[in-house]
Parts: C-alpha cells; structure tokens; sequence
C-alpha cells in the first residue's frame, strides 16, 4: 500500500519535472507534450522509457543530456534513461495542449489519426496566422525531420506543419 | 541470420544516406536540397539502428562497422551505391529502392524477431515519404518539358540493371507488387517501362562496383586517420 503510493509519486514527479524540459528543436513543446517519454518502468534501479520521433533525428542525444540533467538536478540521479523504438512513436502522441502550443507558435499541428483514416488528402493544413485552410504544400520537406512546409493563400504567409507520421 | 539481415539493411541506409548528403548545397532548389538531406537523415538513422543490431554479438558499435569496414564486407545492394548523376538519376534511384524498402519494411515490420520488426515498423513511416517524394518527381519530370522527359527515361533505364538485386532470397516475393507500383507511377509520367536487361548483382556477399571505394575513401577517412577523435 505504502510502496503504491510511493510509485505513484515518482512516476507523476518525474512526468511533471518533464513536463518543464523543453524540446530542443521546437523550444514551444516540452518533451510530455510530444510524447516521447513513454513510462517509468519500476524497479531497481527504476527505469524511464523514451522513444524518438524520427529514426535520424538530430535532437536525440540533445533530449537524452536534457533529461540526464533534469533527473540529476531533481535528486533522481539512480533512475535510468531506456530508449525503445516499439510501439513507433505517432504524432497522435503530441497532447492536446502541445497541438495547441504548435499552433500558437505558428506551426500547424498534425492531424490526428480520425482525421487521416477520413481522407487524407482531402485535409489541407489550416494556416496557424489566419485560420484559412486556403493552404497548399510547398515541400514535403522542411527545416526538420518533423515538418514539412506549407503556404498561406490566403493571407500568403508561410509556415511549418508538422507532419503526421 | 538476423545479424546478416541487419546487416544488409543497415548498409543499404548507410550508403544511400551518404549519396544524398553528396547533394547538400547543390540541389536544384532549397526546398529539394532539404528534401534530400531529411531522407539521407532519415537513412542515417536507420542505419545506426540496423548496425547496432548487427555487430552486438561481436561487441562493435554501429560506428566500428560504418568506419572501419573494407568495401567487401559491405552488403548493401549495388543500387544505392551508384553515383548521384544528374538530379534525375538520383530521383529514379530514390523512387525504385524507395518503393522497394517501403514493401521490404511493411512485411519487416510483422518479422518474428522484435527488434528488426520495431526498427522497420518505425522507419516504414519515413520511408512512406521517401517514397511519394520520389514518385511525384518522376511524375512531375517524366511529364515536364522534353528535356526533363528524356533525362527521366535515361536516369531509370540506367538504376534499372541493378533492380533485380533487390529481389534476391525471401524478398522475391515482393517483386510483383512493386513492379505493379512502378509500373502505375511511369504510366503516369508518360515514361515506358526500361527494356529489361540482365541484372548485375554482387552487393550483398560483397561484391561491389568500384563507387563504394571512393565513397568509403571519404567516409572513412577522418576515423581512420584520427581513431580517438571525439566532437
């Protein structure tokens, strides 16, 4: 009962030490908003699971010193980091709250999963400036692995959409 | 077995990562120059899962099997090797692995052995991309100006000798299907099937065209020269 309540407590204090560590590419997010840590798995020595968002990402040693750093500075030095690919991240990991953040920062979020099973060629992105979905793709790929770059027709602004995978 | 596998699939992603970061600062535009380097990144991390998996039993790291191999230990297939060419060749090289790795990474993907199956399972996602990148592009040049038309048509028939690679061992099964898909997107790029030639294979026990060299010579060349160096 005791040590319940003890594993609860460690699981939401290291989430919520998390929740303050922001990703390194997109600095709006932090790393529970993207969905990228995954579970802290008990025992001894406790065990927190990551997962990356693209094979090749850049930022993955960046995330991995960021929460090295937030658990050593927190008292959590003995919790170890696991990185595991399976089950694949999926953008429909990225909270509603992180969605939002993207979207005021000026990057489109990605369309969720319902979305995407609906059509997804019929989804043109909804411009994050203006809110028209009078939008068309420039290049599939952009600045990051995570986004591709699209363009406003309707107030002619471009801007990130981060792509749904 | 496996270790073979990821072998293979490693140094495929190692070696065409490579190539395409060969076209960084030189694309035809930004936006295809960004393209590029996002597959080759995409590549590269494919081949740091693959290779760390394949030299686990010996106790090397991806980084000892991507620096300090001879080309004969390499076996990745003869396609991804080939030079860059013009932007055209490049794209049919991209647009026939790719659709070949997104079939190849599906049924990967369900494998008995997990941790093959997470890695495809993961990159199969990226490789979609690749994929539809490539294929719109043949389109787009197939169907563009006479010029374009012409160099698209050189490019495939020039990859196309070292398809028949790609299918050998228990990827034959797949050769139906991507033949179906390449032959769906050439029709619409205008563009006639290549005339069917006889294939060159080799890559895969090591045999390889004299362009894995000169890009092993680069690769390698600064963890060879400096073995202790770190950033």
């Amino acid at each position: 009962m005791v040590d319940a309540a003890l594993t609860e407590d460690l699981t939401t204090r290291v989430f919520a030490l998390l929740a303050d560590v922001p990703d390194p590419e997109i600095p709006v997010l932090s790393l529970t908003d993207l969905g990228i840590i995954r579970e802290l798995r008990l025992g001894a020595p406790p065990e927190l699971v990551i997962t990356p968002t693209y094979s090749g990402c850049p930022a993955a040693i960046a995330i991995h010193s960021a929460i090295r750093a937030a658990l050593d500075q927190a008292g959590l030095s003995h919790i170890t980091i696991k990185t595991e690919l399976a089950p694949a991240w999926t953008t429909d990991w990225i909270s509603a709250a992180g969605r939002e953040k993207l979207r005021a920062y000026g990057i489109a979020p990605p369309e969720t999963a319902a979305a995407r099973l609906a059509g997804k060629a019929a989804q043109p992105a909804i411009c994050p400036q203006c809110g028209s979905t009078q939008t068309t793709e420039i290049s599939r790929f952009g600045s990051t692995p995570c986004k591709a770059l699209w363009r406003c027709l309707a107030c002619a602004e471009p801007f990130d959409r981060f792509k749904c995978i | 077995m496996r270790e073979q596998l990821a072998r293979e699939l490693g140094d495929d992603a190692l070696i065409l990562g490579h190539r395409l970061s060969e076209w960084c600062g030189h694309a035809p535009s930004l936006e295809i120059d960004l393209a590029l380097a996002n597959i080759g990144l995409d590549l590269l991390g494919q081949a740091q899962f693959f290779l760390t998996l394949a030299g686990a039993p010996d106790g090397r790291d991806a980084d000892a099997l991507a620096y300090r191999r001879t080309e004969d230990e390499f076996c990745n297939c003869l396609l991804v090797e080939q030079p860059n060419g013009d932007f055209a060749r490049t794209i049919a090289r991209q647009f026939l692995f790719s659709a070949w790795q997104e079939l190849r990474f599906a049924e990967l993907a369900g494998d008995a052995d997990a941790q093959i199956a997470a890695i495809a399972a993961k990159a199969v996602k990226e490789i979609s991309y690749h994929a539809s990148f490539a294929g719109d592009w043949v389109i787009r040049l197939g169907d563009g100006t006479e010029e374009s038309h012409r160099r698209m048509a050189e490019g495939l028939d020039w990859c196309w000798r070292f398809t028949d690679e790609l299918f050998a061992g228990d990827a034959a099964a797949l050769r139906p299907a991507w033949a179906a898909r390449v032959e769906a997107t050439l029709a619409q790029a205008g563009l006639p099937t290549p005339k069917p030639v006889r294939g060159i294979t080799g890559g895969r026990v090591g045999r390889h065209s004299e362009h894995l060299g000169h890009i092993l010579a680069e690769m390698q060349y600064l963890p060879r020269a400096h073995p202790d160096a770190v950033w």
